[in-house]
């Protein structure tokens, strides 16, 4: 247990060697993890908890590390990380910690922060002040860990005394018999720091960051489409496909489903929807290198320390949305996938909040992987195109967002955050992030995208695509300008968003019709994944309410582009 | 509801209301004796902390990271538009909103080149 972004998750990951995410400011752990370790030859459970400043929470995230530490066994250690650099403040909970006569082990993180920046810690002093051990540690190298590992065995309880009234003196005197300060000059980081929360120069630093990080993304995601990944499956993949092909007899439903529709004897991996084509080059070819090349970008801006900041620029705009600046956090990840957006909205304290940011969330936030087919199918009808379906989704963002700050009964208070130093990312840390993710995406993608391909295949050939596209005719036609065949994308639409954009690319639409049914695939509903996540953070009745929002506001856009654009 | 009734409810007299900056709807005025909100003070100022006016809240929030009266902090920025107010005390810094900065009783010691 320890304060936010102290280290705990770098410490757990290194003791345990499971994958949880590392980045740098408060907030990126919100639910607990298990992995375990073995320690002088017993196998031993560690649970990694979210971080807190008290043992009294403030929202759901700190809620859960205080549950967990309530729920201990007697025979159970913590493992309290204090940040060297923050001694004070980190003391608070671990005296409210030490109360609890549980064993305790310190690790002092941030070893080597604290040198350059001139805090010396005496930590056999601490230790004997404490009655516990302590130990210093540099969690992202790996420095003192070993040490850690053994001195576990002699977590002990503290016989530590202190009035409460006296909390705040006793930890000053602590302090003041541990820590040596010395005077150092602002670094080169710490005037970047200030320069980008400042207005006059952190709205052109937020604008330029933004742009540039757009930029890298549409570089690395379609330099690897047209250099790695379509390469590879037209010049590998196809001869052995064409050859599976005719041993199948080059028709027949089994083949079809495998193979699936052949273009003038070729096969088209954005139109013949089977298997082992469409179904495995949506995920790997289409949609990887844009996952990659997002969160190569987004993980180094979480390790570099910039998000909090970009919450503080964000800040006013936020208000209008009943929301304050940190609901950035759960929207930037969103754009990644919407799961681990949603969860994050646990970061903000209040239920109401946790409402407005999720719906608008999965309404306005669109997951990487329907931007990387969006991108790849509307594109090709102008770049203009593009602009407005990402126009139409940002403004949808934004209206809903008012419009629910004002009907949502409640209030949203501020922004309390700490903001941490900008660090340079370990480069070992950061790859390690960039591979769990990646590796993450191929788990949980490739088997729901060729789910969702063998139900393609399946209800075309039963006929319910066709039957459920004449009932809702009215709808999709009048309203929407699509062809009844669109229908077809929307009941896939809920199981993958990236097939079910697949699916337009035989249909032969029109730009416009493309930029309709673009947005509202975006904004009608979310896809399994995300709808059980908002189940379980919004409960059933919110959810519902979120799913109405959605259904309505999807049909009144998607209408209203068809009667504007031409 | 104007700042007034909103102070009445927190139990606070309305020389409490003078000090704190609280002035009708335009929300601070500039006091006389050397105390000023965070949110009054300009970014770069140092100072030290007098009072926290508000809520059990904002009071616990601030002091679960050390942040209490007596404690010397400076103020790194202001946002336009009655942004956020990032302060920094000791070596980390913390962001917090424009109203609760109001309730923030500061006396400025000194500017920080």
């Amino acid at each position: 247990m320890g304060n936010p972004n102290v280290g705990k998750s770098a410490i757990f990951s290194r003791l345990t060697g499971a994958h949880v995410i590392v980045s740098n400011y408060a907030g990126t752990t919100v639910e607990f993890v298990k992995g375990s370790m073995r320690i002088a030859g017993h196998d031993v459970e560690l649970v990694d908890v979210p971080g807190t400043y008290t043992l009294n929470p403030t929202n759901n995230a700190e809620r859960i590390a205080v549950g967990m530490l309530m729920d201990r066994d007697d025979e159970d250690v913590v493992l309290n990380v204090v940040e060297a650099t923050n001694l004070e403040r980190s003391l608070n909970l671990t005296l409210q910690l030490l109360s609890k006569r549980t064993p305790i082990v310190v690790a002092l993180s941030f070893w080597d922060e604290a040198k350059h920046r001139g805090v010396s810690i005496d930590a056999d002093e601490l230790e004997n002040i404490l009655g516990v051990p302590c130990i210093p540690i540099c969690a992202v190298t790996g420095w003192g860990i070993n040490h850690l590992v053994e001195k576990i065995k002699e977590a002990r309880p503290s016989s530590y005394q202190y009035s409460e009234r006296e909390k705040w003196n006793e930890i000053g005197k602590i302090v003041e018999k541990v820590q040596t300060l010395t005077h150092r000059h602002h670094t080169l980081l710490e005037r970047l720091g200030d320069a980008s929360v400042k207005p006059i120069t952190g709205l052109p630093i937020a604008v330029a960051v933004l742009f540039l990080a757009f930029q890298l993304i549409r570089f690395i995601g379609e330099g690897l489409i047209s250099h790695v990944c379509e390469p590879v499956f037209e010049t590998l993949w196809s001869p052995v496909m064409l050859k599976l092909s005719s041993l199948l007899g080059s028709t027949g439903f089994v083949h079809d489903l495998v193979i699936g529709q052949l273009l003038e004897g070729q096969i088209d991996y954005g139109q013949s929807f089977g298997l082992l084509t469409t179904g495995l080059f949506v995920p790997l070819g289409a949609v990887l290198p844009y996952v990659l090349a997002f969160y190569t970008v987004l993980s180094f801006l979480e390790d570099f320390g910039y998000l909090p900041r970009l919450a503080i620029m964000v800040d006013t705009l936020m208000h209008r949305l009943g929301l304050h600046g940190l609901a950035i956090v759960p929207m930037l990840l969103g754009l990644g996938c919407n799961v681990p957006g949603v969860l994050s909205t646990r970061i903000l304290e209040t239920r109401r909040e946790r409402f407005i940011s999720a719906t608008i969330l999965s309404i306005g936030v669109p997951c990487a992987a329907l931007q990387a087919m969006v991108v790849g199918l509307v594109a090709r009808h102008g770049v203009a195109n593009l602009g407005i379906v990402y126009g139409t989704l940002f403004i949808v963002w934004l209206t809903l967002g008012v419009l629910l700050n004002c009907t949502t009964r409640g209030e949203s208070p501020e922004i309390f955050v700490e903001i941490p130093p900008y660090r340079i990312p370990y480069l070992r840390s950061l790859l390690k992030k960039i591979w769990m993710r990646m590796k993450w995406f191929v788990r949980e993608a490739v088997p729901f995208v060729l789910l969702g391909v063998l139900l393609v295949n399946i209800l075309y050939t039963l006929g319910v695509i066709q039957f459920v596209g004449q009932i809702t005719e009215p709808v999709v036609t009048q309203i929407l300008g699509l062809p009844s065949d669109a229908v077809g994308a929307l009941i896939i639409g809920f199981f993958r968003k990236d097939v079910a954009v697949g699916m337009l690319a035989p249909l032969g639409l029109t730009g416009k019709q493309l930029v309709i049914a673009s947005v509202v695939l975006a904004m009608y509903f979310p896809c399994v994944a995300t709808f059980a996540t908002l189940v379980r953070e919004l409960g059933i009745a919110d959810m519902l309410k979120s799913a109405g929002i959605m259904i309505v506001s999807s049909l009144i856009v998607g209408g209203l582009l068809n009667l504007i654009l031409t | 509801m104007s700042w007034q009734q909103v102070g009445l409810l927190m139990n606070l007299s309305k020389k409490e209301l003078r000090m704190s900056g609280f002035n009708g709807n335009k929300g601070i005025t500039n006091s006389t004796d050397g105390q000023v909100s965070l949110a009054q003070m300009r970014a770069g100022e140092r100072g030290r902390i007098l009072r926290i006016i508000g809520g059990r809240g904002l009071v616990y929030k601030l002091e679960a990271l050390g942040i209490r009266e007596g404690e010397e902090i400076k103020k790194v920025s202001e946002q336009w538009m009655r942004g956020p107010v990032l302060l920094k005390h000791g070596h980390s810094q913390v962001a917090l909103g424009f109203r609760m900065a109001s309730r923030v009783l500061v006396r400025v010691t000194g500017e920080h080149k």
